[in-house]
C-alpha cells in the first residue's frame, strides 16, 4: 500500500485532431481525442497528457476546444503541452479543464515563467519538460547530459541536470524528462539520465521516450527512478494495452492502481 | 422538481470538472456553479471544492461573503467537500505561516514533514494512492475498501475527534483523508480526477438520502 507509480499514455493533437493513429479494435473515429481519451481512461490510464503539435497559429485554439470537450468526459487529470508561453496561455488551459500544463521551449527562452505559473496557480499544475540526450565526454570524465529545444533540434549548453534542479526550485512540480536520443527508437529510455535527475530533484519526474517493450517501462520505474512513466506509440499502434502494461508493472514489483 | 447540487465558486481554482462530474452522474439534477448565497442557500445539496493556500481561500470566503451560507449548508443538507473544502473547515492551518480557519471541526491541519528515511515519499503527495473505509457510510457504496483515489496535497487535516475519521491513508504518516457525520461527507482526494471510484462516490453523494 503506498503512492501508486503512474503509467501516462501521451497522444499528439494536431488543429484538434489526434495524429499518429490510435488503434483500438472498435474504435470509430482513431482521430477523436474525446473517443481515443476515453479508450485510454476507461482502460485504466492514470493520467492523459496531450501534446498540442499545432503548427499554424491560426489553429492554435483548436486545443481549447479539445481540453474543454475532454474534461466533460474523462475523469483523470490531464496535461497538456505544447506551445505554450505566457501565464495567460495557462490560465486558458486551466480553465478549459487541463489539470496541468507542460512548458517546454518556453522554459528555456524565459526561465522566469516556471516561475510566475507556480506563483498563480501553485506548483503542482506546472510541468517542465525537459528534452536531454547523452553528450560526448572526453574519457574517464563522468556523462553529461545537455537540453535540447525545438524537437530536440536546438542545442542549449544547458546541462540537463541542474536545469532540472533550477526548474525545480524555479516553481516546477513536476518534470517530464524526455531521453530525446532515444525517442523513436524503441530501445528503451535513457536510464542514467533518468536516474540522475531523479536523484537530483525532490519532485517528481516522467521519465519519456524510447519505449519500445512493457520491460521498459518497468525500468524506468525500477532502474531509472522515476515516479510515472510515459508513453504513445507503444499503446497507439495497438502493440499493448494500458491493461498489460500495468499488469506487468505489478510483476515486477512496483505499485500500481490497477 | 428537480434537484439542484450548487458547487461553491469562491475564486479557488477552476470548478468545471467538478461541475462536469456530477452532472455525469446525476444527469437529472440541476449543477451550478455559484457564488451566490442566494442559490447556495436554495441548493439541495452543497459541493464545496477548493484549490490553492489556504490564506487565498479563507481570503476569498470572506470577500465573497460565503462564510455563513457555507456554514449553514455544512449544518443543514448533504454537504461534500473536496481538497481545500475539507481543510478550511477545521480550526486552524498550518500552511501561510498559520491561519485561522471556518473553525466548523474541532481539530487542525499539518503540512507533510519530510523523512529522509523514505526520500521517495516527496511533498506534495500527488498521485493515486489507497484509502482505507475507517467507518461504514453510505457514500463508500460499490467502492472497495483500499481502493485507489486521486491526490495533490501538501497539508493534511487531523481531527480532534475520532469519530469524524471515516477514511485513511498512509503518505510520510498514516492521516485521516476523508472526515465524515450526519449529512457531511469531505475528502482531501479529488474524485472529480479518480475515474470510476471516484464518479461512483459523487454518485452517491448526488443520491445520499439523509436518515
Amino acid at each position: 500500500m503506498a503512492l501508486a507509480k503512474r503509467l501516462i499514455p501521451c497522444l499528439d493533437v494536431d488543429a484538434g485532431r489526434v495524429v499518429k493513429g490510435v488503434n483500438f479494435v472498435d474504435i470509430v473515429d482513431a482521430g477523436d481525442p474525446v473517443e481515443a481519451a476515453k479508450r485510454y481512461g476507461d482502460a485504466g490510464a492514470d493520467e492523459l497528457t496531450f501534446l498540442d503539435i499545432t503548427a499554424s497559429n491560426d489553429n492554435r485554439d483548436t486545443i481549447i476546444d479539445v481540453v474543454e470537450a475532454v474534461a466533460a468526459q474523462v475523469f483523470i487529470p490531464l496535461t497538456v503541452g505544447g506551445g505554450i508561453r505566457s501565464v495567460a496561455d495557462i490560465r486558458r488551459l486551466l480553465n478549459a479543464g487541463a489539470d496541468k500544463v507542460g512548458i517546454n521551449t518556453a522554459a528555456v527562452t524565459n526561465p522566469q515563467l516556471v516561475r510566475e505559473a507556480s506563483d498563480h496557480f501553485g506548483n503542482q499544475c506546472i510541468v517542465v519538460a525537459i528534452d536531454a540526450k547523452s553528450v560526448e565526454t572526453p574519457e574517464g570524465s563522468p556523462e553529461r547530459f545537455e537540453i535540447f529545444t525545438h524537437g530536440g533540434r536546438k542545442p542549449t549548453g544547458l546541462d540537463a541536470v541542474a536545469w532540472a534542479v533550477k526548474m525545480a526550485e524555479s516553481g516546477a512540480g513536476e518534470l517530464l524528462l524526455t531521453s530525446m536520443d532515444r525517442d523513436g527508437t524503441k530501445i528503451g529510455f535513457n536510464l542514467p539520465l533518468t536516474r540522475a535527475v531523479a536523484e537530483a530533484v525532490d519532485i517528481p519526474v516522467i521519465a519519456s521516450g524510447g519505449v519500445g517493450n512493457l520491460q521498459h517501462l518497468c525500468d524506468g520505474i525500477t532502474e531509472g527512478g522515476a515516479d510515472a512513466v510515459l508513453a504513445a506509440s507503444i499503446f497507439h499502434f495497438g502493440e499493448y494495452t494500458i491493461g498489460e502494461a500495468k499488469a506487468a508493472m505489478h510483476q515486477a514489483g512496483i505499485e500500481v492502481r490497477q | 422538481m428537480a434537484e439542484t447540487i450548487a458547487v461553491v465558486d469562491y475564486g479557488m481554482g477552476n470548478l468545471r470538472s467538478v461541475a462536469k462530474a456530477l452532472s455525469h452522474v446525476a444527469p437529472k439534477s440541476t449543477v451550478q456553479v455559484s457564488s451566490e448565497a442566494s442559490v447556495i442557500k436554495n441548493a439541495d445539496r452543497v459541493v464545496f471544492p477548493g484549490q490553492g493556500a489556504a490564506r487565498d481561500c479563507m481570503k476569498h470566503l470572506r470577500s465573497y461573503e460565503l462564510q455563513d451560507v457555507v456554514a449553514d449548508a455544512f449544518y443543514n443538507k448533504p454537504f461534500l467537500g473536496i481538497c481545500m473544502g475539507l481543510q478550511v473547515l477545521f480550526e486552524h492551518s498550518e500552511e501561510n505561516a498559520g491561519i485561522p480557519c471556518l473553525g466548523l471541526v474541532q481539530g487542525d491541519v499539518r503540512g507533510f514533514i519530510k523523512d529522509p528515511d523514505r526520500p521517495h515519499c516527496k511533498i506534495p503527495h500527488m498521485g493515486w494512492n489507497n484509502v482505507q473505509q475507517v467507518a461504514a457510510h453510505p457514500l463508500w457504496h460499490n467502492i472497495a475498501d483500499g481502493a485507489h483515489f486521486y491526490f495533490v496535497h501538501s497539508y493534511y487535516v487531523a481531527p480532534e475527534l475520532a469519530q469524524w475519521n471515516a477514511g485513511e491513508t498512509d503518505y510520510l504518516n498514516r492521516f485521516t483523508c476523508v472526515i465524515a457525520r450526519d449529512n457531511v461527507f469531505a475528502t482531501q482526494f479529488h474524485p472529480e480526477k479518480s475515474a470510476d471510484d471516484g464518479l461512483q462516490l459523487l454518485h452517491n453523494f448526488a443520491h445520499w438520502k439523509l436518515t
